[in-house]
């Protein structure tokens, strides 16, 4: 079995992000960045069935500030192969599954599995787009994930708690909302070790030849109109206030 | 290209969901006031029963097959697809939702058409969608290049009253080649029964991220005993298995109309604002002050967990 399994960083939503002076994007040169929650779980999951029965992990990513250590990361956490296509710069999603389909191609792979969604894929998730780039099937939202042979199984969540399972064959591209158990955590010094060790392969990107796009005209921070009427002071007249707002609703 | 705005219907068990409503009215806004025609696209099987509830829409265009008896994410992309080539749609509206996160991409591909993603605005005229990204920090406006595009919008963004119309649209029957699928639906798994169901609950104690750790959740369920409530949390608490699934508030999980929403270390990302943001009473607690929380939160409290949860505790 192999997995393969695309990665990409994403802002430290904890930072304050701030816009850059055209108004369109955000001011990128202090952003720190991460390594998008729902790919951490992807990386989990493909590698808890190595860990399970043997399958072969890549974790492939387009290149960008930092990615090497990603890449690296994803290593020490026990992918086998690493893979960054060049050539692609801006942030359309579209873009991004048409470079990660022309690396992916050419590669040897039953399954991919990637992040359901991130913080930043305006014009779309990258799973599903790939899927069709690939032209092979898709399922997003997937919390379960279980092989036997050449089909798949996997568990998708709806509203509400529901869940819905389904069978494929493979080829499929998944999109992993969350992964059997929390993403395992990699000590820096394993990472450090995993980036002398591994070597990450280089491809180019080829044609991206996507044409259908959606121009930006305004980035900014969105104001509800309402927002929260803010409780001052210290922890303890906070809570004071809470309490004479409790009594006042009628609630305690 | 045509004039019409088609709206996917999606229903689960034989119900109309929520965001098909929310979506025919806006959708019939923006053909209102571009001479347009709202069109809702129903596909299923033997559900055109349903079309009485979209009398939103001029008309229906109905896809029914076997195959899409059930969702399945390879078919209803097919079908959709092949009434979008058919149809030339100025624009496609498609439920943010696990079912629509499926078929938007698929067709914007397939059909070569932008697809602006996570719209919670969308302008009278069509022409500028707002997509809430960044976990809901930021908003970006955005038009399509070219004519035609997809728009996936976020449930709860508009309301599904203006959308709720019962009616007679006229059916147009329309089919779609939906031979050789390698996906198929086996069956739906019903949510495993709780100890406690907290849609029922007037009191939720919700904690997120903030919590850091669950030794820490012993400290917000006596806050909650205390007020006679419950605890609910965020997707990041039960992704840890730090408390069941039957405890998640938000698109994945449950929406709760509680009277009092206590959110403690939840940052408001739009996933869990869906779930919760009709509360009667709604007050955050958290330690940004840029906390997306606190634009839909009605008291907000700036402050360490930590200091805060013993403070409250020991008024109670």
């Amino acid at each position: 079995m192999n997995i393969i399994v695309p990665i990409k960083q994403v802002p430290d939503l904890v930072e304050e992000l701030e816009i850059n002076s055209a108004g369109t994007d955000l001011d990128r040169e202090w952003l720190k960045m991460k390594l998008s929650e729902f790919d951490d779980h992807a990386l989990e999951e493909a590698l808890l069935m190595k860990d399970d029965g043997g399958a072969n992990v890549t974790a492939i990513a387009l290149a960008s500030d930092d990615i090497d250590k990603a890449l690296f990361a994803a290593a020490a956490k026990g992918a086998d192969r690493l893979v960054k296509v060049n050539g692609v710069s801006g942030s359309s999603t579209h873009e991004a599954a048409k470079a990660m389909a022309n690396a992916i191609q050419g590669m040897d792979y039953d399954m991919v599995m990637t992040g359901v969604q991130a913080v930043d894929d305006r014009d779309g998730q990258l799973a599903v787009l790939l899927a069709h780039y690939l032209n092979i099937p898709h399922v997003s939202v997937v919390t379960g994930v279980t092989v036997a042979g050449d089909n798949v199984t996997v568990l998708k969540e709806y509203g509400g708690g529901m869940v819905a399972e389904f069978e494929a064959s493979t080829p499929v591209v998944l999109g992993i909302q969350a992964a059997r158990e929390t993403p395992r955590y990699v000590p820096v010094a394993k990472v450090r070790r995993a980036s002398k060790d591994a070597t990450i392969e280089e491809v180019d990107a080829g044609d991206l030849g996507v044409d259908a796009g959606s121009t930006v005209s305004k980035m900014y921070k969105p104001d509800t109109g309402g927002g929260a009427e803010m409780l001052e002071g210290s922890a303890e007249d906070q809570a004071s206030k809470i309490m004479e707002l409790l009594t006042q609703k009628g609630i305690k | 290209m045509s004039n019409q705005i088609l709206v996917v219907v999606e229903h689960l068990k034989g119900k109309i969901e929520d965001i098909t409503f929310e979506m025919l009215g806006k959708g019939k806004e923006v053909a209102d006031s571009t001479g347009g025609e709202l069109v809702a696209l129903l596909l299923g099987s033997g559900v055109e029963g349903m079309a009485s509830q979209l009398g939103a829409a001029s008309k229906v265009i109905y896809v029914d097959d076997a195959n899409l008896a059930e969702y399945n994410p390879q078919a209803y992309c097919k079908a959709v697809g092949s009434v979008v080539a058919d149809t030339q749609p100025k624009m496609l509206l498609v439920g943010n939702t696990s079912m629509g996160m499926d078929i938007a991409g698929g067709v914007s591909v397939d059909q070569n058409m932008p697809f602006i993603a996570y719209a919670s605005g969308i302008s009278a005229d069509g022409g500028t969608v707002t997509s809430s990204l960044y976990g809901g920090k930021m908003n970006i406006d955005s038009s399509p290049s070219g004519e035609g595009c997809i728009v996936s919008v976020i449930s709860g963004s508009f309301p599904a009253d203006a959308g709720r119309v019962d009616g007679s649209p006229a059916i147009e029957l329309a089919s779609a080649d939906l031979s050789g699928l390698t996906v198929q639906f086996k069956r739906l798994i019903e949510p495993e029964g709780g100890d406690l169901d907290i849609t029922q609950q007037a009191i939720l104690i919700s904690v997120g991220r903030g919590i850091q750790s669950d030794e820490n959740l012993p400290m917000a369920e006596e806050l909650a005993a205390k007020l006679g409530g419950a605890i609910s949390c965020s997707r990041p608490i039960v992704d840890s298995k730090w408390l069941a699934k039957t405890r998640q508030v938000g698109k994945s999980g449950l929406k709760v109309k509680p009277k009092l929403y206590l959110a403690l270390g939840i940052s408001g990302a739009p996933e869990h604002i869906e779930g919760m943001k009709d509360a009667d009473l709604i007050i955050a607690v958290n330690t940004d002050p840029k906390a997306p929380i606190f634009d839909y939160a009605h008291y907000g409290v700036v402050q360490d967990l930590f200091d805060f949860i013993p403070a409250l505790s020991g008024k109670l």
